[in-house]
């Protein structure tokens, strides 16, 4: 169990290409830390760094409270767990589990032990004597896992572990691997590029865009009050819808419309307000029209995507809430609106 | 009777067709086998007259009574200028050749295509090209350095002499620098992680997944290395180092005024010195096939 510590963490790609940005962030002992952003953000990058696998151009490194900069992979004390799962193919998995100890030089009848409790917490006590191209994606999945865990290592590193699964499994291993970690307490980066990974797994999520962190926090505060209108987007399924208004004296206004809210943040003239799609309730009277071009129906929710004053905009209503195509009207919960600045896409 | 609602039975139409295609095929085929097939037919029923027959009449299709004698004699009986070397000796060198020969290259190129694929050489790239374009220089274009180096580190008439100068394998670099380059480059990190060094990850890991393909060039390069004439004709005087294939010909010519060329005795040879080969495609074709096709990763 450690702490990891980033100072100042840069990565410049000998081709010259700057994959990360300088950062710093620190990961508390025992934490479940999700990385989040879209493709070619970093995010492999950043673990690969931590990992050793990669080198850090500039900044210092820390875990525990070791300087891990020029530390070999091995001698880290983490585990990884790779998309492709990268199992040696030709070793059954008793083997493929226990060759982590094997080359520690701990002798065999300990590694059996060890294997064997590893084999038992992942449920693949029958599979031990199988080759990986004998298992399952879920269970090569686990074997992955196995090798992570039976090193009982400070850190578990995680890159996008589930992608490769259907969705039901990927639910399951979600909930299967996070109990996992909270059993065993190891602190742990995980890296996705799913949001919804991110937000049921993570105790932070540290959201990343071309390199950069947008945000950094729980779940919770990234949903709620997303630093960004990146993050906005990003995050939350379907995303927050984005539309230009315009503060004045405290209130806002949407462009279009006269109806005014009381604004959230200090501030005047043009802005684009955010609200989540499940903040806003469909009104008859309402006076802000919204017209409904699509209806999709997700069983306990129903999206209606449509637009107002011509920008796209997206409503999500209960299931047994009544909606058709068309134009109606809707009212937004006021304490649920977000400020952005137009330019940058901060936070107001 | 009139009463024929049933159903009448669907006249099925004799349809034996020959199928000209798949007979055209079979004719070739079998045609390619038996061109393939005479000449080492005719050497061993030629193999069996004595060498007066032989040398009077030509090849011979036909069984003689000396087939048992003729290959004793290339076998057992000591031969050659000194008298000392039977055809058993002859074909353990041949045996040595050959898999020394396929050995050594399997392990230069695969240490050389590891050290390419795995490690950040500066010229990797250039390295291996370099290595490729040693396709263009064949033993046979030089063969003169080659010689006077073996000779000036007095290698001459040893195995040593006979094997190192021809296992650098550009072939076998390539293939297993492919290999190597379609082995996922997780796997390598996994083993980084696991605590596996170079040295290990190369014997526990890729070692392993080349199996095939190692089987599949060891295959090629032993029958390569069995064939070798040039060569060994060179390096090795000494009768005792004599391979098969060499072993032919030195019967052919002892040749004195009053003697005949045991011909006999030289086709059976030439049949022993078919046989190894043959065995080992036949018995490892299956590797072969799979570790030029797939691979398992
Ligand atoms: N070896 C390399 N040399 C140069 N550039 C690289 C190298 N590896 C990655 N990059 C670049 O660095 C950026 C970040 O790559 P990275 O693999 O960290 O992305 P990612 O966030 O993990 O994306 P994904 O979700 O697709 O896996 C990408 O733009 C990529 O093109
Ligand atoms: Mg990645």
């Amino acid at each position: 169990m450690a702490q990891v510590s980033l100072e100042g963490i840069r990565k410049v790609y000998p081709n010259g290409y700057n994959a990360v940005e300088t950062t710093s962030f620190n990961i508390r002992d025992g934490e479940f830390v999700v990385l989040v952003g879209p493709s070619g953000c970093g995010k492999s990058t950043l673990l690969r760094m931590i990992a050793g696998l990669e080198d850090i151009t500039e900044g210092v490194l820390k875990i525990g409270d070791r300087v891990v900069n020029d530390v070999d992979p091995a001698d880290r004390d983490i585990a990884m767990v790779f998309q492709n799962y990268a199992l040696y193919p030709h070793m059954t998995v008793r083997k493929n589990i226990g060759y982590g100890l094997k080359n520690r030089g701990i002798p065999a009848s300990e590694i059996d032990a060890k294997v064997q409790d590893a084999a038992k917490m992942l449920n693949l006590t029958e599979y031990l004597d199988r080759k990986p191209a004998q298992l399952s994606g879920g269970q090569r999945q686990r074997v992955a896992m196995g090798r992570a865990v039976v090193r009982d290592p400070a850190l578990f590193l995680f890159d996008e572990p589930l992608s490769n699964l259907d969705a039901k499994l990927r639910n399951q291993m979600r909930i299967e691997i996070k109990a996992l970690q909270r059993r065993l307490g190891t602190t742990a980066v995980y890296v996705t590029h799913d949001q919804v990974e991110a937000m049921t797994m993570a105790d932070r999520i540290i959201v990343l865009n071309a390199g950069r962190i947008e945000q950094i926090g729980t779940p919770s505060e990234i949903y709620h009050n997303p630093a960004s209108t990146f993050v906005a987007s990003f995050m939350g399924a379907p995303p927050m819808n984005l539309i230009d208004a315009q503060v004045d004296q405290g209130q806002v206004r949407i462009n279009g419309y006269n109806r005014v809210m009381p604004a959230p943040a200090a501030h005047s003239g043009p802005v684009t307000m955010g609200i989540r799609p499940e903040d806003v309730t469909l009104n008859a009277d309402g006076d802000i029209r919204f017209h409904v071009d699509i209806l999709e129906e997700l069983g306990a929710h129903r999206l209606l995507h449509g637009a107002i004053a011509d920008q796209p905009f997206t409503v999500m209503v209960n299931k047994d809430h009544a909606a058709d195509i068309g134009e109606t009207g809707i009212s937004l919960k006021p304490d649920a609106l977000r400020l952005f600045d137009m330019e940058t896409g901060q936070k107001l | 009777m009139a009463d024929t609602t049933l159903e009448t039975p669907a006249v099925i139409p004799h349809r034996r067709k020959i199928r000209w295609g798949t007979v055209g095929d079979h004719a070739v085929l079998i045609l390619g086998s038996l061109l393939m097939i005479l000449p080492p037919l005719l050497a061993l029923t030629t193999a069996s007259h004595d060498a007066v027959t032989i040398h009077r009449e030509g090849l011979q299709l036909t069984l003689g009574d000396d087939l048992g004698k003729n290959f004793h004699a290339a076998m057992f009986e000591k031969g050659g200028f000194t008298q000392t070397v039977d055809g058993m000796l002859m074909l353990m060198n041949s045996f040595i050749l050959g898999v020394g020969f396929a050995v050594g290259k399997i392990v230069i190129s695969m240490m050389a295509a590891y050290a390419i694929v795995y490690f950040r050489l500066r010229f990797a790239t250039l390295a291996f090209w370099i290595i490729f374009t040693t396709l263009l220089l064949p033993l046979e274009v030089r063969i003169l350095p080659s010689y006077e180096a073996i000779q000036k580190l007095g290698l001459t008439n040893t195995y040593t002499g006979l094997i190192v100068p021809l296992i650098a394998s550009a072939t076998g670099t390539f293939f297993f620098r492919q290999f190597f380059m379609s082995v996922p480059e997780e796997l390598a990190e996994a083993a980084r992680i696991d605590g596996a060094g170079p040295w290990k990850f190369f014997v526990d890991i890729l070692v392993p997944l080349s199996q095939t393909m190692i089987a599949a060039i060891f295959i090629i390069m032993f029958v390569f290395g069995w064939n070798q004439y040039l060569w060994p004709t060179l390096i090795t005087t000494d009768e005792s180092f004599f391979t098969l294939v060499r072993g032919i010909k030195q019967i052919v010519l002892s040749y004195t005024d009053s003697q005949i060329p045991e011909h006999g005795q030289a086709l059976a040879l030439a049949i022993v010195a078919m046989i190894p080969p043959v065995v080992i495609v036949v018995f490892f074709q299956n590797w072969f096939v799979k570790g030029l096709t797939e691979s398992d990763k």
